[in-house]
């Protein structure tokens, strides 16, 4: 059973089905487009729900209490040691999930909404899922670049294709951020491996760099994965870019391709160069507690709702890596939890946004009012992922902001005093955008004949919902799951950075 | 039993704000109110299970959080103190849900009401059923965000939306200090469980911790952050600006919320964690200053509003000043009995306002109102009821009083009784500010039944002769708090403060009185450790002055220390004797509040009654002292001026010049036109695309070689 390649199964299982797609484009006549795009609506759907079974069996297959890879896969693939190589730990296993579970509202989010060049849409689409699984299944160093980058190439087109009035610009500014990034972290990749003489992340992960190397090393990667987050301030390609994506676009970008980033923290930056990380954490202290505050209070004075929540993703994102380098169990867990959460909830407010878009073509907050006279299944939908946003207990929104900053905390209570202010200043930005959007009169005539959500969209929000709320309540459903890999992390990190087995301390775990 | 008491109301919540469509509004309104008043009947039943038989008990649920040793859980502790607290909560909840079918019978939205009314009533029971912090702080934020939906409820109205978002933004200000708090527990005692935490405290005295940048001990910053929750959900001074806007909520809110129940969740946490603030000597100081401050400012400002609501919500304010001042100076009982009685005479008030502004048609404003107790006598009747019971009005010396009388005097004495033993300033400040806010609150308070009953009606005539008693399902409730609010403080005097105290808390609130008078060995172990602590805790008071100075505000916290330290030591101790019988007390004390509630009176008499063009003239000219509080000694244009205006000019520089200015100035904005500056500069050197091409190209065979050679090598 174990033998079977579930992983590259999942991974390439949406790519077959863009292939699928495209052929059927290639045999249709031209008079058939209608029943081309309605098929291929249908073919994605299929595909990324077997995508996501396929995910699930990855998980049932997945024992959480080992640390280390699971579900490995090896074959040859360029020599020298750089393989195909496959596999999962605990702080990858969601992620899979995460993308998996988010592709199908994304399809269905875009059913009506996208009217132009469907199949294409829709290839760009798959085969983004299978680079965002890849990232995440990759146990080889240059596999995980190949799907890192190639992840950049659909993206691109989503945003410059599909995407609003403006979208050259956004998607060429995302693609020369991540892409500056990329070429340094690919620098200290070749580096690595005429060190290491291997590209086998687990390999790596206990190969042990010089002290000063790893700071540079450290730094290469930190440029890719900054920007990705994003990280203050290499941050303003993400507003833009959200504000012209389409809207399921966005949700894969918040939901997903953010998290690369993060993810890529935890796996190279943090096991890999724990010097590096030692030495850096200040500087990713401060820039995460000023992206915290500072992006808070900008998004506090958006007039654009997209690009206030675009905002409120990097002041979130900011939660994240301070969690990751307080390099604790509570930061950890924190962090990772952070990001499965923010997937959900930000994606929703994205689907949200995206409602209200499709209906009336504008994203300006003064344009709105009063929805809740007109759509109040809407307005109580967007109400609960708005205080997931806020951080409310009981959402899992809250679990993730708490937990990163008590493992900040326990590293200087400057981190969690300065994180805190998000908190307060999340609820303003929040509540505020609320109120103008969906509380008040209707003063404007345009909004009189709005219709409520519909079937379809209520059917992209139920899953966001009990997610949100499920792990909100019962947050061990991926604690248990990321646990015995986060707490094989800290103590991995823990152990590089003791001086001498001597002077050894046994370690407090708080 | 327990489940039943907490998930009832919250299965009620999600009834009627899921099914309503499907049930209709009356089945809603029918279900979440027997919901709640079957959870009242259990919680009864539980209070007298657990505080008179002593069936004490933890239950756990489910778990909540598991990262190391950060570990919650959902669970229900059920001991004294939370069964009080369930109690007021529940009784309060059934009461409001009752008369809102009346107050509330021509609204639209009926349901979605009475589900928010639920699910406050649930997270304030999660609230005070909790084992740890974090389920604490859940409930802590449940009631908050119920009373945003609340205070908003009337969605309409702008006004409405921000207080709401003031009362959530304002109480996430205090949650901040909470959250730090939590924190902070965490590093020092390595757990967030209330047992885990308490049983540590006396071997933490003295451990110092940092917090930014400065070294403080633990408990004291502890207990400070905690207060600063406490100061955000209880309204205290500082952190009171959200309440008075809250009024903008329907009136039974206003009852349950921001008078019962939630509004006295800081003092509910205060004293539940009167472990830490008995070993915490200067935070317990800036309590009992904060609260004293609190007393005598909202007292003030509520003598000059003319919104029946608004005088009522600063009056709460008051209250809950006078709560706390008692819980910073260690008299925790007699806290938790001024909440008790509190509950009932200013549901009371609230429940009685709302009656009259339903009969006058959604008037608020006492200038428009007056000679009303001829149309609705019953109103006039309870709401003069709970005026007698706010003001304690109550024959000193005996057991004679209406429910204040016996919960202010036993904090006033209590007060007068710490600073005559200990010579504690803060103390001393204590007692006079409860006295001088009892005078302001007599006035007030007189000021409003003189008002909004008597004299001449001064709104549209057609009002007032239309104007009518509530329904009867609006008058039960309120005959039932008023029965309440005489008799509840002469029932309980003995259990919450009197003789019969310590059986009655038992172990679920700390007294250092017990150790301090060598009773230890009535009261368990972890009281020997508040002996030991009481005696060092002057000597502490000293180290700690020396460890603070450099930052002007600290050395002030550590002035309050080296008076709180020894107050604290004390305090207690002669709170324990004065319940016992009062022997401290000297009889001009006795005497004071009862003198001084008369002077508020007969000024309030003098005034409204005999000469009221006297106000009136004030009003108008708007003296400056007039003026001050009528605007509320100006706190809402301060903050709006610092915060608000600061947090929009600082987004706004964030973002267009930050953002866009330097950050994409400089980055690909200035990327792009650098480079179509120097493109278009090489193109007048060469001209056509094939250059462009063979640079490319050239690049990248260098890059493949180089590569290649890299890798070979």
């Amino acid at each position: 059973m174990s033998d079977f390649p579930i992983l590259s199964l999942t991974t390439f299982l949406p790519t077959i089905g863009a292939l699928l797609i495209l052929v059927l484009k290639a045999m249709a006549r031209p008079e058939d487009g209608e029943v081309v795009d309605r098929n291929s609506r249908w073919v994605a759907l299929w595909f990324t729900l077997g995508a996501l079974a396929s995910s699930l069996v990855v998980l049932s297959w997945f024992d959480p209490s080992l640390a280390g890879f699971q579900l490995t896969e090896e074959a040859n693939w360029l020599g020298l040691d750089i393989s195909y190589r496959m596999g999962v730990d605990g702080i990858s296993v969601l992620f899979v999930l995460l993308t998996t579970f988010l592709m199908p509202i994304c399809i269905i989010a875009g059913w009506r909404s996208i009217n132009t060049r469907i199949t294409e849409y829709l290839a760009s689409f798959l085969v983004l899922e299978t680079m965002m699984i890849g990232v995440f299944t990759a146990k080889d160093l240059i596999l995980f670049y190949f799907f890192f980058e190639a992840g950049l190439i659909p993206m691109f087109l989503l945003i410059g294709i599909w995407g609003g009035a403006n979208r050259v610009y956004a998607s060429y500014k995302f693609f020369l951020y991540t892409l500056l990034g990329s070429l340094l972290m690919l620098v200290a990749i070749i580096y690595m491996y005429l060190q290491a003489g291997t590209t086998d992340i687990a390999i790596l992960m206990d190969y042990r760099f010089d002290p000063g190397v790893q700071k540079w090393l450290w730094l290469a990667f930190f440029a890719s994965f900054a920007v990705k987050m994003p990280m203050w301030p290499v941050h303003t390609w993400l507003p833009d870019a959200h504000v012209q994506a389409p809207t399921a676009g966005s949700v894969i970008l918040a939901g997903v391709l953010l998290k690369m980033g993060g993810y890529g923290f935890l796996r190279f930056s943090l096991p890999m160069f724990p010097f590096g990380s030692e030495y850096f954490a200040p500087l990713v202290f401060a820039l995460s507690v000023i992206a915290i505050i500072y992006t808070s209070l900008v998004a506090f004075r958006q007039t654009d709702i997209k690009k206030l929540v675009a905002y409120s993703s990097v002041a979130h994102m900011g939660f994240v890596t301070l969690g990751i380098f307080a390099a604790n169990a509570q930061g950890l867990q924190g962090a990772i939890f952070q990001m499965i959460s923010h997937g959900v909830i930000s994606g929703a407010l994205f689907l949200a946004v995206g409602v209200i878009y499709d209906r009336m073509h504008t994203r300006e907050i003064a344009f709105y009012g009063g929805l809740v006279h007109r759509m109040p299944v809407y307005a109580a939908i967007f109400l609960l992922f708005a205080l997931g946003n806020v951080g409310l207990p009981g959402t899992s929104g809250f679990v993730g902001e708490i937990l990163t900053m008590v493992g900040g905390y326990l590293v200087n209570p400057w981190i969690a005093f300065g994180a805190a202010f998000g908190v307060i200043l999340s609820a303003v930005y929040m509540l505020n955008v609320y109120r103008n959007v969906v509380f008040g009169e209707i003063v404007n005539s345009k909004l009189e004949n709005i219709t409520d959500v519909n079937r379809r969209e209520l059917i992209t929000f139920i899953p966001l919902i009990i997610a949100t709320l499920a792990l909100g309540v019962f947050p061990s459903l991926v604690t248990d799951i990321t646990e015995t890999s986060v707490m094989d992390l800290v103590a991995h990190y823990e152990e590089a950075l003791a001086p001498a087995p001597e002077t050894l301390e046994i370690p407090l775990e708080p | 039993m327990y489940a039943i008491i907490v998930f009832g109301p919250l299965l009620g919540a999600a009834i009627a704000g899921l099914l309503q469509r499907y049930i209709g509004d009356r089945a809603a309104m029918w279900i979440t109110t027997l919901l709640v008043c079957l959870s009242a009947g259990l919680s009864l039943y539980a209070f007298y299970d657990v505080a008179f038989v002593g069936n004490e008990l933890t239950i756990e649920i489910a778990r909540w959080f598991d990262i190391g040793a950060f570990q919650t859980s959902w669970s229900m502790r059920i001991d004294t103190l939370s069964a009080v607290m369930l109690v007021v909560v529940t009784f309060v909840s059934s009461l409001v849900h009752i008369y809102s079918f009346g107050y509330m019978s021509h609204d639209p939205h009926r349901a979605r009401f009475f589900s928010y009314l639920s699910l406050f009533t649930f997270a304030m029971l999660m609230l005070v059923t909790a084992n740890d912090f974090m389920q604490l702080f859940f409930g802590w934020e449940g009631v908050g965000l119920a009373s945003y939906l609340l205070i908003g409820f009337w969605y309409k109205k702008p006004t409405a939306n921000s207080a709401a978002i003031k009362a959530f933004v304002t109480n996430r200000v205090g949650d901040f200090g909470f959250a730090l708090g939590i924190m902070a527990i965490f590093l020092i005692f390595g757990t967030i469980q209330f047992d885990g935490v308490f049983a540590q405290v006396a071997a933490m005295q003295g451990q110092a911790t940092e917090f930014l940048g400065m070294r403080f001990y633990a408990l004291e910053i502890i207990a400070f952050l905690l207060f600063i929750g406490a100061m955000g959900k209880s309204a205290q001074f500082f952190l009171h600006v959200w309440l008075p806007d809250a009024m903008e909520g329907p009136t039974p809110v206003s009852a349950l919320i921001h008078a019962a129940t939630m509004v006295t969740a800081g003092v509910f946490l205060v004293v539940r964690c009167s472990p830490i603030f008995e070993a915490a000597p200067v935070a317990s100081a800036i309590v009992a200053v904060i609260g004293a401050i609190t007393a005598f400012f909202a007292a003030t400002i509520g003598m000059a509003q003319n919104d029946i609501k608004r005088v009522v919500a600063y009056s709460t304010c008051s209250q809950l000043g006078y709560m706390f001042f008692a819980a910073g100076l260690g008299l925790y009982g007699a806290a938790m009995f001024h909440l008790f009685t509190h509950a009932f005479f200013k549901a009371l008030l609230f429940l009685g306002s709302g009656s009259v502004i339903h009969a006058l048609h959604d008037e608020q404003d006492m200038r428009k109102m007056g000679g009303m107790w001829k149309v609705i006598p019953w109103t006039y009747a309870v709401m003069l009821i709970g005026t007698l019971a706010l003001t304690g009005v109550g024959i000193p010396g005996t057991k004679l009083g209406f429910a204040g009388f016996f919960s202010k005097d036993a904090i006033i004495e209590g007060a007068f009784a710490v600073a005559a033993d200990t010579g504690s300033q803060v103390a001393t400040l204590a007692f006079w500010a409860g006295v001088v806010a009892a005078l302001l609150t007599s006035f007030y308070s007189w000021r409003l039944i003189f008002m909004t009953f008597h004299g001449k009606h001064r709104g549209p005539q057609e009002h007032f002769e239309k104007a009518h008693e509530s329904p009867p399902v609006m008058m039960g409730p309120l005959l039932i708090l008023a029965v309440g609010a005489v008799f509840a403080g002469a029932l309980f005097y003995s259990p919450f403060v009197g003789d019969a105290k310590d059986g009655f808390w038992r172990e679920s609130v700390t007294f250092a009185s017990a150790a301090t008078h060598g009773e230890e060995a009535e009261h368990g172990e972890e009281l020997h450790a508040e002996a030991g602590h009481s005696d060092e805790a002057s000597e502490t008071a000293e180290n700690v002055t020396g460890q603070l100075t450099g930052d002007e505000a600290d050395t002030e916290a550590a002035e309050a220390h080296a008076e709180g330290g020894e107050g604290a030591a004390h305090a207690a101790s002669e709170e324990h004797g004065e319940e016992h019988g009062g022997h401290h007390v000297p009889t001009w004390v006795l005497w004071t509040p009862f003198v001084v509630t008369l002077l508020g009176f007969l000024g309030a008499v003098f005034f409204y009654l005999m000469r009221p063009g006297i106000p009136r003239r004030i009003g108008e000219s708007g003296g400056p002292l007039h003026s001050f509080l009528y605007n509320k000694w100006f706190f809402d244009e301060l903050y709006n001026a610092t915060f608000v205006r600061g947090a929009r000019g600082l987004g706004d520089l964030f973002w267009k010049v930050g953002d866009v200015r330097i950050v994409d100035g400089l980055g690909p904005n200035g990327v792009a036109r650098a480079v179509r500056s120097g493109a278009s500069r090489l193109s007048r050197l060469q001209t056509g695309y094939l250059y462009h091409y063979a640079l490319v190209m050239l690049i990248a065979v260098v890059a493949i070689a180089g590569a290649l050679i890299v890798l070979k090598g």
